[in-house]
């Protein structure tokens, strides 16, 4: 099958630094990322000539760091295309979008960047007293915020409940992704939590919402990653020799937009972008050597396992019961930086960054071993979640 | 619920006034297709099903059942201490609607998947808030 994806490269990875409370510009934590990822494709700004970005402008809350404008402001790139917002298929959405305009011949070196500040933000508003009083809900917030369910972990939590109902699912079960993503952090410098994490320290934490306790979500934090897209014809004027592949996109939406409309047992908006994945490459799940998939919390990871196909749908716990499948030397090594659980919430990006580390061969004390040649990525979930298939040659 | 700080509330709209305040007349209300009788929520233009606009607003039993839940255990705001339980809860006359709400008056440990509630009107200012209690409270 003869497919977009075909004409685009990943031929750069940039990181800034990471971390708690940075207190940090993070329009620089942006740029720091964008131009670390040039330098690592090998290309100066005269070469780039599209940037991509999700969600937009930077944002009080810390939610965005830096929007297209922020940064071209800084970059004086001059791109014949850009584009960020927050209706895409997942987080990484954004590269999605960046890759058709890459394929379509629009561009020939896209940087797609994702800046977040949440940790910062945060403290910030502490130290100036909160927030006041308490503005109108508008929008469909208002279905959820006046009941007190204000947190993902309320509107996903109450999935999780369900799936151990119709499942038989058990804390244990997304212990194990808590404390496979923690194993794997100790390994990663550039991850915030890399304590050591155990069964009991998981079962015994406090109660976020049930069932998620405090390890079942993950951490604000501060940062900023970028990935060079390129045009198949012009990888050969990057540095790199092994420019990955983008093997396959999926994003399609088959439910209601909404948090309590569609699904009651599953994270709602990731089922049809993974079955659209599937149906855009001859390659199956038993080809992935590498599972880099969007734990915002434990429970969104098992539903993208399942969605993904590496179980039937409702054997995510026994999937992951034990940890050895998912960890590094298992059949399918599982956010092997430590996912947003314990490599803290990048906002989608450090999925994708940790496949081309690993597919790259570049990641150190991580490194899954047998030479990784396929990788697959999601983001997203709640709001429409997208999924990337990556491959090396 | 702590009533001495406010919760967040809904902004009212020409669009959702009607689901907003009809706890005044103690009657849960949804829009209706009157073309192919599908009860649409949250508010829409246009029947998504056959895309017709006769829409009008009909009362339902205010009857439900609980199809999801979670126990809130984290301090998110100071109107809602916790614990508190939050539910999704499925129509009586039509289980595709579901509302995301509290269910009150029972012990947080009493909530269950599959649990009969019935609305319990919570008054905000102008708003009516639709709680969930057990059902033959």
């Amino acid at each position: 099958m003869e497919k977009f994806e075909d004409k685009v490269r990943i031929t750069g990875i940039g990181m800034s630094q990471v971390g708690r409370k940075l207190m940090r510009d993070p329009i620089g934590m942006a740029v720091d990322a964008c131009l670390a990822a040039m330098a690592d494709a090998g290309i100066e700004r005269k070469d780039v000539d599209g940037l991509s970005s999700h969600p937009g402008p930077q944002t009080p809350n810390g939610y965005s760091g830096a929007g297209v404008g922020e940064v071209e402001e800084v970059l004086r790139l001059q791109p014949k295309w850009f584009n960020s917002g927050h209706e895409i298929s997942g987080h990484t959405g954004a590269v999605a979008v960046a890759a058709l305009a890459v394929a379509s011949g629009l561009c020939r070196h896209v940087i797609c960047f994702r800046s977040t500040w949440e940790s910062t933000a945060q403290a910030l508003a502490r130290g100036a007293g909160g927030g006041g009083g308490d503005p109108l809900v508008h929008g469909s917030n208002q279905w959820r915020l006046p009941f007190g369910a204000m947190s993902a972990a309320n509107w996903i939590g109450m999935y999780a409940n369900r799936h151990f109902r119709d499942f038989g699912t058990r804390r244990e079960h997304l212990g194990a992704i808590a404390i496979n993503a923690r194993r794997n952090a100790m390994l990663n410098p550039n991850a915030v939590y890399r304590d050591p994490l155990t069964m009991d320290d998981y079962l015994g934490a406090r109660m976020i919402s049930t069932p998620f306790g405090l390890y079942d979500c993950d951490v604000p934090c501060d940062g900023a990653i970028a990935i060079v897209l390129s045009h198949a014809d012009a990888a050969p004027d990057t540095r790199r020799r092994d420019p990955l592949r983008i093997e396959a996109l999926g994003g399609q939406t088959v439910e209601r937009w909404s948090w309590d409309q569609g699904f009651l047992d599953h994270e709602p908006l990731i089922k049809g972008a993974a079955e659209a994945l599937w149906a855009r490459t001859d390659l199956k799940p038993s080809d992935v050597n590498v599972a880099e998939l969007y734990d915002g919390f434990t429970f969104n990871c098992m539903c993208w396992l399942e969605f993904l196909g590496f179980c039937p749908v409702g054997e995510g716990g026994r999937f992951v019961e034990g940890g050895a499948r998912i960890a590094l030397d298992g059949e399918l090594p599982l956010n092997t930086h430590g996912g947003q659980l314990s490599g803290g919430r990048l906002q989608g990006f450090s999925f994708l960054h940790e496949a081309c580390v690993q597919l790259w061969g570049e990641g150190g004390a991580r490194q899954v071993p047998r030479d990784p040649r396929v990788a697959v990525v999601s983001s997203g979930g709640g709001a429409p979640g997208g999924a990337i298939l990556l491959a090396r040659g | 619920m702590s009533e001495s700080i406010a919760r967040p509330l809904p902004a009212l709209t020409a669009g959702n006034t009607f689901f907003w305040t009809s706890g005044a007349q103690g009657e849960l209300r949804f829009q209706r297709c009157q073309a192919c009788r599908t009860y649409l929520h949250p508010p829409v233009p246009r029947c998504p099903q056959c895309l017709s606009d006769d829409i009008e607003v009909e009362a339902v039993s205010g009857r439900a059942t609980v199809g999801a839940y979670t126990i809130n255990h984290h301090p998110w705001h100071p109107a809602f201490p916790p614990p508190y339980a939050v539910a999704i809860v499925e129509i009586e006359e039509a289980p595709y609607v579901r509302l995301t709400t509290n269910i009150v008056n029972c012990d947080v440990d009493e909530v269950t998947i599959g649990m009969a509630v019935q609305v319990r009107f919570e008054r905000a200012g102008e708003v009516w808030l639709p709680l969930f209690e057990p059902r033959g409270r």
